[in-house]
């Protein structure tokens, strides 16, 4: 790879590029902004999260709900000393939409972009809308390497002065079918220029070390690092409706039944001790999986996903023994920085 | 084919207004193989428009015609003398039909009857599925003979999205999903492997978002004199 003074060698120089290239397990967090314009609910999980993710997930319009956009939102996370992975869906923009915006998000100080077809509009708010899918992920991913490694907006026209240079990211769901092309996919979207990969929310474990075999069998986590995807369970009825209805995603019966089991004896009534039973049980769960997850082959880290539950991100965290974070010497700011 | 499928009773009155003689035009392709807009739902809908207008106490002078194909000019020409005795037209045949009628007899005002859905077949009597977006650039070609801009909900060109699940679509258990029918067909036929192959942006400018389309093909054109 072309090494860069901006970047010292570093494909963007972002903390959790730093944290993977120096072989460390890393963990990321998701932070979901709000469906008003308020910031102080960003500063205030941006606090939850602050020195116990290496990078945290700003999403794009999550479930196609209008909140705050990603790129502000990221704006504001960093103002609090967290690092931001911008989220970016092909449903809302296309190609010239979203090279302007990673323009703008880089000048602000973004250096980690998720890119994602997006969720269909028929799920959010608003499912009379027309959405854009110019781009499919994969094409976005491309674009995005295009515009790092080549300097070249995706017409070909070559970028002059400053560009953009992302650790790029994308989403794997090994629980998807066609179970067989999971594995092409992925293939796909390393040969396109993904760096790392963060997976759906695992709740079969023995189907995503199958899906792991698969990727080491090929030699694919030598070319792009793998997070693997958890997030604690709020409650039985969670599992439940995650088991049912979330289109994508599998959730393994012993799951249900420890959450049912953690409520055994706390009378219905007593609803906050049953609510923290169920929270205590969930962190314990993901505690567990990530434990595990550790052991199998190939996994560089894991993404955890606690919307609108970032209280739980430090328990499980430090439950895991994955505090405190590597932290790296400041650098000199790079020449293009403002101010 | 084109498929089509009837506006509401309540809508078609709503687009009819004040007027009180009415000409059902109905179009003797598509819309009539599809059941939504030949000769015999022309009659079915007159029938429908004179009740429902004696009931609501402005009784509706509604005629029926329907001709072979309503795009052409030479099949709806015939129809000029005879529309001079109506207040409205109401046309069964796709918006291209409509549009036809309008652009022919200005004078006239020819409302849409259908609701033009989408180019499809009849899967089975009863269902009829879309099979084909016209973005004018096919890709038939590599992705199987199974078209995802017509039929994956996000017109991906890569493979399936992560909501494809048991060979269905996240946006509705009654779609299947368009890229496990490309993989069952690339296994079938032993080419998985050109599935890998990353298929670069579309040049959606042969779609419609490279504004109105038209064909020139000077070699059919005839001789106009002066």
């Amino acid at each position: 790879m072309m090494a860069d003074e901006r970047t010292n060698g570093y494909k963007s120089g972002s903390n959790l590029e730093k944290v993977l290239r120096a072989g460390y397990f890393a963990a990321t967090g998701e932070l979901g902004p709000p469906q008003s314009a308020d910031p102080q609910e960003i500063v205030h999980k941006a606090h939850l999260l602050k020195g116990v993710v290496d990078a945290v997930n700003i999403t794009d319009n999550q479930t196609a709900i209008v909140r705050m956009s990603s790129i502000a939102s990221a704006v504001l996370v960093m103002s609090q000393g967290l690092e931001p992975t911008i989220q970016m869906t092909c449903r809302d923009r296309n190609r010239l939409a979203i090279q302007s915006d990673l323009l703008g998000a880089y000048a602000l100080g973004a250096r980690n972009l998720l890119c994602l077809t997006g969720d269909h509009q028929s799920f959010g708010n608003h499912p009379t809308a027309k959405n854009v899918h110019d781009l499919d992920s994969i094409q976005l991913i491309r674009m995005v390497r295009d515009m790092r490694d080549e300097h070249r907006f995706q017409c070909g026209d070559e970028i002059k002065g400053v560009w953009p240079r992302f650790f790029i990211g994308a989403a794997a769901n090994p629980f998807g079918d066609p179970f067989e092309f999971r594995p092409y996919r992925l293939v796909k979207k390393v040969a396109a220029g993904v760096d790392f990969i963060q997976t759906q929310l695992i709740y079969d474990i023995p189907r995503f070390r199958e899906f792991m075999k698969r990727v080491v069998d090929t030699g694919l986590h030598e070319k792009v690092y793998i997070l693997a995807g958890v997030g604690p369970l709020k409650s039985a009825g969670a599992a439940r409706y995650m088991r049912d209805k979330v289109p994508g995603m599998i959730v393994q019966e012993e799951y249900v039944t420890r959450m049912d089991g953690a409520v055994a004896g706390i009378p219905k009534e007593d609803k906050k001790g049953r609510k923290e039973a169920w929270q205590r049980e969930g962190i314990q769960i993901c505690i567990e999986q990530i434990q595990e997850i550790r052991e199998i082959e190939g996994v560089a880290g894991v993404h955890i996903m606690a919307i609108e539950w970032e209280e739980a991100v430090r328990p499980i965290m430090e439950g895991a023994g994955l505090l405190p974070r590597p932290t790296f010497p400041a650098e000199p700011a790079p020449a293009e920085a403002v101010g | 084919m084109i498929v089509g499928e009837q506006k509401s009773l309540e809508e078609i009155m709503n687009l009819l207004g004040d007027a009180r003689k009415v000409l059902v035009v109905g179009c003797g392709t598509c819309v009539t193989v599809c059941f939504a807009g030949g000769e015999k739902e022309v009659g079915i809908l007159a029938s429908a428009l004179r009740m429902k207008s004696k009931l609501d106490g402005h009784p509706m002078e509604v005629d029926e015609a329907t001709v072979q194909r309503q795009c052409e000019w030479e099949y709806i020409d015939p129809l000029r003398e005879r529309l001079q005795d109506y207040d409205a037209v109401l046309s069964l045949a796709c918006g291209i039909g409509v549009q036809a009628m309008n652009e022919r007899f200005a004078d006239r005002v020819t409302l849409p009857g259908l609701n033009t859905t989408f180019l499809g077949l009849p899967e089975k009597q009863g269902l009829w599925e879309e099979r084909c977006q016209a973005c004018g650039d096919c890709i038939l070609g590599i992705t199987f003979g199974i078209c995802p801009i017509a039929r994956c909900s996000k017109q991906l060109l890569n493979g399936p999205c992560g909501g494809s699940q048991r060979g269905v679509c996240e946006v509705n258990p009654d779609i299947p999903c368009a890229w496990q029918l490309i993989w069952e067909r690339a296994t079938q036929l032993g080419q998985v492997e050109r599935l890998l192959e990353i298929q670069p942006p579309k040049n959606w400018s042969r779609s419609r978002d490279g504004g109105p389309r038209k064909i020139v093909r000077e070699d059919l054109q005839l001789e106009t004199g002066e």
